[in-house]
């Protein structure tokens, strides 16, 4: 990335973040409420990029951590405590099952570890829905609320817009520092070459379970914030379809690229809504455009950057050494 | 001298194939010892038995007198033994600095010191000596896939040594590399082995290689070991020339 300049990066970002704060103001409810679900499958998709993107370990169950978060703030928040606490709950819960869940990594790799995984949404999804007593069963949880933050009501959309801005902003900051720390070396270590980790004294049981529980617990965050944005849940949207969605983000966007869940939670979330003028191919539109961009790029959308910053590198190199050479010459 | 590593009657079976059959030998402390022999005689089915990859049917490992049979290679690694891979083993993605910043970075403090300590480790500085080193200042930051063969083979073994190991294992470090690299190679192992007073055991088929590095030799045929002694001695040896040598 070193053809941009870091200032130039550092106003572009800045830029975005008050387009963030700004922009949404005007908007309507319709609109403040998907640019929340963004927010909110952001972090979803981060937790997934973690663990999939920077560990290298495949997961087709994010989709039911989002719902084990779900289900601990509705049913928390509805008996009277406050969302943070539900929040923290969401995340000791999520972590400790994602760092159970992590155990089969250690024996299976890639698809075997895909359809393990996929047994346990499942599981959690027959537990959301079956155990009535718990979850209320096909009827859900309504009436979830809205929490107050310092004193201020979030009930209306564009204060809870905020509340679910703020909480990206606060999990972006913790993975940037995780994956710059050299435990996110570790994770990576594991993506590239287990076998030359474990010789160099990374301990990879610890860091894949690691991987998966750290992963698992922004899927929980995810689901703690989902649960009081759409105020009513039922075990239909954590089905395994969530956790597909969740992959097809992070693997659009590009794995293993901090901004890549930002961008595939964009495409899954907004570009469908863009569509809708198109009535009844909006769908079809969408999945052929996901299509079109994975084969054009099966690194995904960051994955195009990537490549292009690669090749003017390689360009700019041999521009060097050619006029190096001719400088040689001449002096001969 | 006494011994750092002490292996005695190691033994692995696959199936009904013994593929080490019964192997001892002390390596001193200091020395560098030459493991050869002809294909599939054993030799990495040994350095993986020694290093916890593969679990041994039989027999004892020892370093420092202490038995560490049976460890898993990332809490040998701790212990202070370290190896290099016959095949490539670098992290492609990661720039030469970062795979060197991640060959050191387990060594030292806590998983939770790793957690909210530096970026780097604290080990920026020593990844840079660790790179002049090895004469791959300029590729510092390249993406350690986007090297040649020969510069990952000294990018291999240079983050062999980013944890201050006592021992190392080195499977045919000078596979591949050309020669003029290979005369750096050699110089730089030992350098090392004066140095830092690191132990090395090495596999190699250039044999000029291993006979002006070592100091003893050990030769390997059928899972057993035929010969153990002087480069010249081995050389010499009416059995080794027979298996491995040739007229």
């Amino acid at each position: 990335m070193s053809s941009f300049g870091k200032p130039l990066k550092i106003a572009l970002g800045l830029a975005i973040i008050a387009g963030l704060i700004v922009i949404p103001m005007n908007f309507n409810r319709y609109g403040l409420f998907i640019l929340s679900q963004w927010a909110v499958m952001s972090i979803a998709a981060m937790g997934l990029n973690l663990t999939l993107g920077y560990a290298g370990q495949v997961s087709l169950a994010q989709g039911a951590f989002v719902g084990i978060g779900a289900y601990a703030a509705a049913i928390m928040t509805t008996h009277g405590w406050p969302l943070p606490a539900a929040i923290l709950v969401a995340i000791l819960l999520s972590f400790a099952v994602g760092w159970v869940l992590g155990y089969p990594a250690l024996r299976v790799q890639h698809h075997y570890l895909a359809f393990v995984t996929l047994a346990f949404s499942t599981l959690a999804f027959l537990v959301f829905r079956n155990e009535s007593w718990l979850t209320g069963g096909i009827y859900g949880i309504s009436n979830i609320p809205r929490p107050h933050i310092f004193g201020l009501a979030t009930n209306k959309p564009l204060p809870f817009y905020y509340v679910c801005l703020g909480s990206l902003a606060i999990v972006s900051l913790a993975v940037w520092w995780l994956i710059r720390s050299p435990w996110g070396r570790a994770f990576m270590a594991l993506r590239e070459n287990p076998l030359r980790a474990q010789s160099l004294g990374i301990d990879t049981r610890r860091y894949t379970l690691m991987a998966f529980a750290i992963g698992s617990a922004l899927g929980g965050i995810a689901g703690a914030l989902y649960a009081p944005l759409t105020q009513y849940i039922d075990p239909v949207p954590f089905n395994l379809s969530l956790s597909l969605d969740l992959l097809m983000m992070v693997i659009v966007g590009g794995a293993g690229f901090y901004f890549g869940p930002f961008l595939g939670a964009m495409i899954a979330v907004l570009l469908p809504e863009w569509l809708r003028f198109t009535e009844g191919y909006y769908l079809m539109l969408y999945a052929v455009a996901v299509m079109l961009l994975l084969i054009w790029s099966p690194t995904g959308i960051l994955g195009i950057l990537d490549r292009y910053l690669a090749e003017r590198r390689t360009k700019a190199a041999s521009a060097l050494r050619a006029v190096a050479k001719s400088r040689l010459e001449t002096v001969q | 001298m006494s011994a750092v590593l002490e292996v005695s009657e190691i033994k692995k079976n696959f199936g009904g194939i013994s593929a080490v059959d019964g192997v001892s030998f002390d390596v001193r402390e200091g020395e560098i010892l030459g493991l050869i022999g002809p294909n599939g005689c054993g030799k990495s089915t040994l350095f993986n038995c020694i290093l916890g990859q593969l679990t041994p049917s039989g027999g004892e490992v020892k370093l420092d007198g202490k038995v560490v049979t049976g460890l898993r290679p990332a809490e040998l690694n701790k212990l202070g033994v370290s190896r290099t891979f016959q095949l490539l083993q670098v992290f492609p993605k990661l720039s030469v600095r970062e795979n060197l910043i991640l060959a050191g970075q387990e060594h030292q403090g806590s998983m939770a010191s790793r957690l909210v300590g530096r970026s780097d480790a604290g080990l920026t500085e020593a990844a840079n000596q660790m790179i002049g080193f090895f004469k791959l200042d300029h590729l510092a930051d390249e993406p350690a896939g986007g090297l040649s063969y020969g510069q990952q083979k000294l990018l291999d073994a240079a983050m062999a040594f980013m944890g201050g190991p006592r021992l190392v294992l080195l499977d045919e470090p000078a596979g591949g590399v050309n020669p003029s690299m290979l005369t750096d190679l050699k110089e730089r192992l030992v350098a090392i082995n004066r140095e830092k007073n690191a132990t090395f055991v090495v596999i190699e088929h250039n044999m000029e290689f291993v006979m002006s590095l070592c100091s003893r030799v050990m030769v390997m045929a059928e899972g057993k070991v035929l010969a153990m002694g002087r480069p010249d001695e081995v050389r010499k040896n009416p059995a080794v020339i027979e298996a491995y040598l040739g007229h």
